[in-house]
């Protein structure tokens, strides 16, 4: 099923918790809304499901407007950042409990919840208590309870909230793999760059209700549209400056500037691993001199003073040991890539 | 549960234990000893003679009735009061969780009078229901009124914290899955806050067959009529029948002690 979201905005006593918000997710896509918190991702996402209404706009499911549809006849599937699994019914009862409303003779259902324990990887736990399972087991009991009435579409409200790092990682690779073995369009609302990236086909980025940007995860990263887009995924570094001539001068560093007029107020925006550094002078460069050295460990960041600013810059370890980088040390930086950005008023 | 670090000397904390324990011993256990003393002081026989001797029997079968009647009343409106106050919000939302308590502030016997000004003889609506020949006051109906009225707080009371702390989670997933509204209230609502219903209802129930003030002033204390078990009680006592009135006291007292041990096993369970 497609979805079609059409200048959505959602109020909650005069506060604009969605501000005009308009995309849409084609057949079998994985899409994710990422921002903040508070950024209005989640709002969306309940207006798709009918389990809040759009102050105004329009929600198209599979072509028809579903606004007025009550959420029990969206056919959507729904997975709660807190599993909201039925405390009191076993695992097998909270996954047959969408085709018991539907009037589904017993045998049946419980049939159908088997199958779909075993797809997520919980055959045999059938007969527990969610109080009885691990948070992990708990949200994979939720997707299958959520795909168990056979919705056309997947939403999913930060699902991997309440797991720890490493579990995340488990569930979200796969989740990917799920996807892509049974092909539901799924929408996943999340505040983890990471998760955006790793599950999604496209990724919309939120902020204070409006949509920043809509684009492949790479092009998000590497061609960020504004300048809250690039500072919210991945680390950046920034610098002031002014536009002159189509470009903006920082130290011997000229960035292109072409699309904004003269003497516009910049940012310059350049991420950690886009800074070249060499302990070299005849390599080129800007002197500078590093003040602190962090282990990340495959890469180290370096901390680097130059003039008044201090910048951050990410190596590979391997670099940073052959180049006998240490604290005081000089050494001279170069920018590979950078973005430019006007600064609003 | 973690042992609490203890600081207090130790002649403190057998001192204090001691004072809870004589103070309790002294309320509420001698008393309710002295109930079944009084009652079976002068033999099983007129123990039982008193208790199904006919206008005990109506009191006990009008209290009943009253029970039967403000429970399911009550417990319908509480389940509905909470409902709707932890899980929408909507004007008079404030003003609805003051009135539930309002039977808790207001002194029962002014309760009473509350019904006498409205159904009396000389009440607002008194001219009109003798011309309809309905009669409330000094009657089962007035009975069954008042005490509906002084208990209907305890099970939206009990409810409302337990459904707020429930939050909406699992309703709204029902709903995603397909339940319509009354798929999802029994099926989720209800199960969850069962213990929490079942102890607000337990409490109902003991307070509407020990309720005496509002009921005293509606009731028009008739014998084998409009006489609730606790007035039945008092009218004995008035007459110096002791070991009948302790006999009628004998069980609301067994009514307490059961009350209190179904409480623990709820409270266990919550």
């Amino acid at each position: 099923m497609s979805i079609r979201v059409h200048q959505l905005k959602k109020h909650f006593n005069g506060f604009g918790a969605v501000n005009d918000v308009t995309f849409s997710v084609s057949d079998g896509e994985f899409v994710t809304l990422l921002g903040p918190s508070g950024s209005g991702k989640s709002t969306v996402l309940r207006c798709i499901a009918g389990l809040e209404t759009p102050s105004s706009g329009l929600i198209e499911i599979d072509g028809e407007v579903v606004t007025k549809v009550p959420v029990q006849e969206r056919k959507v599937g729904f997975v709660f950042q807190h599993y909201a699994l039925f405390r009191h019914m076993s695992v097998l009862h909270n996954v047959a409990f969408g085709l018991q409303v539907r009037g589904i003779p017993k045998k049946e259902r419980n049939e159908k919840a088997r199958e779909l324990l075993n797809l997520v990887g919980l055959s045999g736990m059938e007969h527990r208590m969610p109080s009885q399972l691990s948070g992990g087991q708990r949200q994979r009991v939720a997707l299958a309870r959520a795909l168990a009435p056979e919705p056309g579409l997947l939403l999913l409200d930060e699902p991997f909230g309440a797991l720890d790092a490493r579990l995340r990682k488990e569930l979200r690779s796969w989740l990917r793999k799920l996807h892509d073995r049974i092909k539901l369009t799924s929408l996943l609302v999340t505040h983890d760059q990471e998760e955006a990236f790793e599950l999604s086909d496209r990724v919309l980025v939120v902020n204070k209700g409006l949509i920043e940007q809509d684009a492949p995860p790479q092009a998000i990263f590497d061609q960020p549209a504004t300048e809250f887009v690039a500072t919210f995924v991945g680390e950046t570094n920034r610098v002031e400056g002014l536009v002159d001539e189509g470009t903006v001068a920082w130290g011997p560093f000229r960035f292109k500037a072409i699309h904004l007029p003269q003497s516009t107020k910049v940012h310059v925006l350049f991420r950690p691993h886009d800074v070249y550094v060499t302990s070299k002078r005849e390599d080129g460069g800007w002197p500078g001199v590093i003040r602190g050295i962090q282990f990340l460990g495959a890469t180290v960041v370096l901390d680097i003073q130059m003039d008044d600013v201090t910048l951050n810059a990410e190596l590979p370890k391997g670099v940073a040991q052959i180049s006998e980088f240490e604290i005081g040390k000089q050494v001279y930086v170069s920018i590979t890539n950078a973005h430019v950005f006007a600064l609003k008023n | 549960m973690s042992t609490p670090i203890i600081t207090e000397k130790k002649w403190l904390r057998i001192l204090l234990t001691s004072i809870s324990l004589l103070f309790m011993s002294l309320f509420l256990l001698v008393p309710l000893g002295t109930i079944f003393y009084a009652a079976l002081q002068k033999g099983l026989l007129l123990y039982v003679t008193s208790l199904i001797e006919p206008d005990a029997l109506a009191a006990i079968r009008l209290t009943l009735l009253t029970a039967t009647i403000a429970v399911p009343i009550n417990l319908i409106f509480g389940v509905c009061a909470a409902w709707a106050i932890a899980k929408f919000n909507f004007i008079g939302k404030q003003l609805l969780i003051t009135l539930i308590d309002l039977p808790f502030t207001v002194s029962p016997v002014i309760s009473g009078l509350i019904f006498v000004l409205l159904f009396g003889a000389q009440g607002f609506l008194g001219p009109w229901l003798i011309q309809h020949n309905i009669k409330i006051l000094f009657a089962v109906p007035g009975i069954v009124l008042a005490t509906i009225f002084i208990t209907f707080p305890y099970v939206a009371r009990e409810l409302i914290p337990l459904m707020q702390a429930q939050g909406n989670d699992q309703e709204e997933a029902a709903l995603t899955l397909g339940a319509n509204g009354w798929q999802t209230f029994f099926h989720i609502t209800l199960p969850n806050i069962r213990w929490g219903l079942l102890y607000g209802v337990i409490l109902l129930n003991a307070r509407a067959m020990g309720e005496f003030g509002a009921v005293s002033v509606v009731s028009g204390h008739i014998r084998g009529l409009t006489n609730t078990i606790p007035l039945h009680v008092e009218i004995l006592y008035n007459e110096y029948n002791f070991v009948a009135a302790f006999a009628m006291a004998s069980i609301l007292a067994l009514l307490a002690l059961f009350t209190l041990v179904a409480k623990t096993v709820v409270e266990w369970k919550l």
